[in-house]
């Protein structure tokens, strides 16, 4: 099929057993020999240094057994279902059940986020994983700024999140400052750092942009990693203290709230604190996003993805607005990094890496860039999804990458494809994602 | 002065590595205009195979080393050129009308996938081998006991950058298929009108790249004598820096920025740090786009309303 020509319709692509069975064929064969040296045989460093290697024919012809059967499924359930992109006509009940659900999806999201302590109060790994998930919503809805509503591709984002934790993490053990007064600190470095990313970049477009976001995450790691005097190297920072409530620390002794609120202590009380803490910073972040929105520099921002010609026609000043978004972006990344450093209570450079940064920019991506309930929704199917498959260990990386290759294909545009306009003419109306362009920041 | 000049041939033949994969990153770029992160892992998955065919032939009792340097250098080539096509018609074509994110993504999913996938099927040590070509000149015998060494294998790396370099330019200036590939390079639509088949064109150009993304891997195993799983990464990064600093979609200045970062590495680590040379070749990186915003060799872009 060539670039431009439209897709068949479903009767004009070859169908029937033949044609599945050949599609089959091939694919088996073209597994056989994708996995034959890399399936089949196993090497492993030897005993006497030198290397040796074992047959695993089995596995290799289990494998190509497996393709050749997914290959038919595969093709029975497309001629099925039909072509993947194809409009397909909703029915009108089905439509307004759908409309009604999106109404009050995200209210109903967030009275039971504020429900999961009391209701799995017992539960510790479902607060953590909660906490976990809240961080990474809060850091899609940070990169959300600079990805989804400025348009600027930004690969290395994790490098304000590492920026905010090991701010708080040195200065709180270093000056023993207390965490209310390292979280501003925190936010207000990251986004100096972000200032300072913003300014090299700006001339530079789209993929020029995204290679330097990458390089300068990588710088920062790898002088974390070699700055052993400040930062500890590989070793990390350990005895991270655990944020206070206002002062008071959340301690079994006499000076703890437990004592002196005069209940019993119990260490689930500090998680559900930090579940509400995580909480209020990710709502607070998608309050100011929203506000920003409303503004006139975030409608810069917008109309800098949609257009910088037209932005710089139309007398908008490109280098603040993309400075700002880069600042604003990097000052939640602090502010999430800062709260990831007293949760964990230690951090080393392994958080910090790429891998991390590509699992942000998947979640606001997958999330449909701009919206934040798609975010929030993205987030929980990574970060959840990603937790179902724990018990898989080796196997997990493997699966997230698949899943994300699968999930680009069945929605490029995102779970929630649909963005509502901040400005319009008499009526308010969604439009679909596909008729909007993306940026060339 | 001499341990300049070894630290020059350290870093040409390093550069040269480099510069093979990064003509990689730049073809698809320039024909598809996207960033295929697998492929750094594809040069894995190139040295990963070298390795196994490698040790399947001396266990079957070849010795002849030229003949199995060719086999290996064939098998290698063949297995990992399959790799780059299978990945193009799963991950990327489906979504080459796509916004540009979708496919960005996609390709760092199969990245992930490539590198676990070789970590599941072949463990996360290095894999060390034994040097298969020894011997080399002295250059010059130095005063302090120092002497400029040129090894036989940092000459066949040189040389097999440049016998493919050759190759690989006359393909794309004489033959049907880079004529092919430079019409979807300035229109695919036009392109297609006039009679190229442009998705056989851009799987070629993801065979070809995987190809020298192979020997690639395959040099830098007989040259470091090691493969592991996460090879990909950081070598990926640096040919992608490399394709970026010269120009992306730039065949010379693939080249250029392959020898470029290089020698940038070696040289920072022979006369400053080791810690600290790739911060070196990022941050060089970055002060050559504050000037040249499209890289050395580099077109500027024109952006129309």
């Amino acid at each position: 099929m060539s670039a431009t020509s439209a897709r068949p319709s479903p009767a004009a692509q070859p169908s029937g057993s033949a044609f599945i069975l050949k599609k089959a064929l091939i694919s088996a064969l073209v597994a056989l020999v994708l996995f034959s040296l890399m399936i089949g045989i196993r090497t492993e460093a030897g005993p006497q240094g030198g290397l040796i290697y074992w047959t695993r024919f089995g596995d290799l012809a289990a494998l190509v057994g497996t393709v050749f059967g997914g290959s038919i499924i595969i093709e029975l359930l497309r001629q099925w279902w039909g072509p993947v992109d194809k409009d397909r006509i909703v029915p009108k009940p089905v439509q307004s059940a759908m409309s009604f659900a999106g109404r009050w999806l995200a209210p109903a999201l967030l009275v039971f986020t504020f429900l999961v302590p009391v209701i799995f109060y017992n539960q510790r790994y479902i607060l953590d994983l909660s906490i976990l998930v809240l961080t990474y919503v809060m850091l899609g809805w940070g990169l959300n700024v600079v990805v989804g509503l400025a348009g600027l591709l930004d690969l290395g984002y994790v490098a304000f999140y590492a920026v905010g934790a090991y701010s708080y993490a040195l200065l709180a053990t270093n000056f023993g400052l207390s965490f209310w007064v390292c979280l501003p600190l925190a936010g207000i470095l990251a986004a100096f750092w972000g200032v300072l990313l913003g300014f090299p970049v700006l001339r530079l477009r789209g993929d020029y942009l995204a290679i330097v976001t990458l390089a300068f995450g990588e710088i920062i790691r790898l002088v974390i990693i070699n700055w052993q005097s400040l930062t500890g190297g590989p070793n990390g920072v350990s005895g991270i203290p655990r944020p206070t409530m206002f002062g008071i620390p959340l301690t079994p002794g006499d000076d703890g709230l437990a004592a002196k609120l005069g209940i019993e202590f119990s260490p689930t009380h500090r998680l559900v604190f930090l579940f509400y803490l995580i909480l209020a910073m990710a709502l607070l972040t998608n309050w100011v996003t929203i506000r920003l929105r409303r503004l006139p520099i975030g409608r810069a921002w917008e109309a800098l993805r949609e257009d910088e010609v037209a932005c710089r026609a139309l007398g908008i000043n490109t280098t603040t607005t993309k400075l700002t978004a880069f600042a604003t972006g990097a000052m939640f990344g602090g502010f999430a990094g800062a709260f990831f450093a007293t949760r964990q209570g230690f951090i080393s450079p392994e958080s910090f890496t790429f891998q991390e940064s590509a699992l942000v920019l998947a979640i606001v991506v997958l999330g449909g860039m701009g919206s934040q309930l798609g975010v929030a929704l993205a987030a929980l199917t990574m970060i959840g999804g990603f937790e179902l498959f724990r018990g898989l260990d080796q196997y997990r990386m493997l699966v997230f990458g698949i899943a994300m290759v699968l999930l680009m294909i069945w929605r490029p545009r995102g779970l929630i494809g649909h963005r509502a306009p901040t400005v319009f003419l008499e009526r308010n109306q969604a439009i679909s994602s596909d008729l909007v362009k993306e940026g060339h920041g | 002065m001499d341990y300049f000049a070894q630290q020059l041939i350290n870093g040409l033949v390093l550069g040269s590595i480099y510069g093979l994969i990064a003509i990689g990153y730049t073809m698809v770029y320039g024909i598809v205009g996207m960033i295929n992160f697998a492929h750094g892992d594809i040069f894995m998955i190139g040295g990963f195979i070298a390795l196994i065919s490698f040790l399947v032939l001396v266990s079957l009792g070849l010795t002849a080393i030229p003949l199995i340097l060719l086999i290996v250098l064939l098998v290698s080539m063949a297995i990992t050129a399959l790799y780059g096509w299978t990945i193009e018609r799963i991950a990327y074509r489906p979504l080459r009308h796509s916004f540009r994110l979708a496919p960005m993504l996609s390709a760092i999913g199969m990245s992930f996938v490539l590198t676990n996938f070789s970590q599941v099927s072949q463990g996360a040590r290095v894999k060390p081998v034994p040097p298969i070509i020894t011997g080399g000149y002295t250059l010059h015998e130095g005063s302090q006991g120092f002497a400029v060494q040129l090894s036989n294998i940092q000459i066949m790396v040189v040389l097999a950058t440049i016998v493919l370099l050759a190759l690989f330019t006359w393909l794309v200036s004489r033959t049907r298929l880079g004529r092919d590939m430079r019409a979807c390079e300035q229109d695919q639509t036009m392109a297609a009108l006039l009679g190229v088949d442009v998705d056989r064109t851009i799987s070629m150009t993801f065979v070809i790249g995987a190809a020298l993304a192979a020997v690639a891997g395959m040099m830098y195993l007989l040259y470091y004598g090691l493969v592991d799983f996460f090879m990909g990464f950081v070598a990926g990064i640096k040919a992608f820096t490399a394709a970026v600093l010269g120009g992306i979609g730039s065949l010379p200045g693939a080249m250029l920025g392959g020898l470029a970062i290089g020698l940038i590495e070696t040289f920072w680590s022979a006369y400053f740090s080791v810690e600290y040379k790739d911060v070196a070749a990022f941050s060089i990186l970055i002060v050559v786009l504050i000037f040249m915003p499209t890289g050395l060799l580099g077109r500027p872009e024109v952006e129309k309303v």
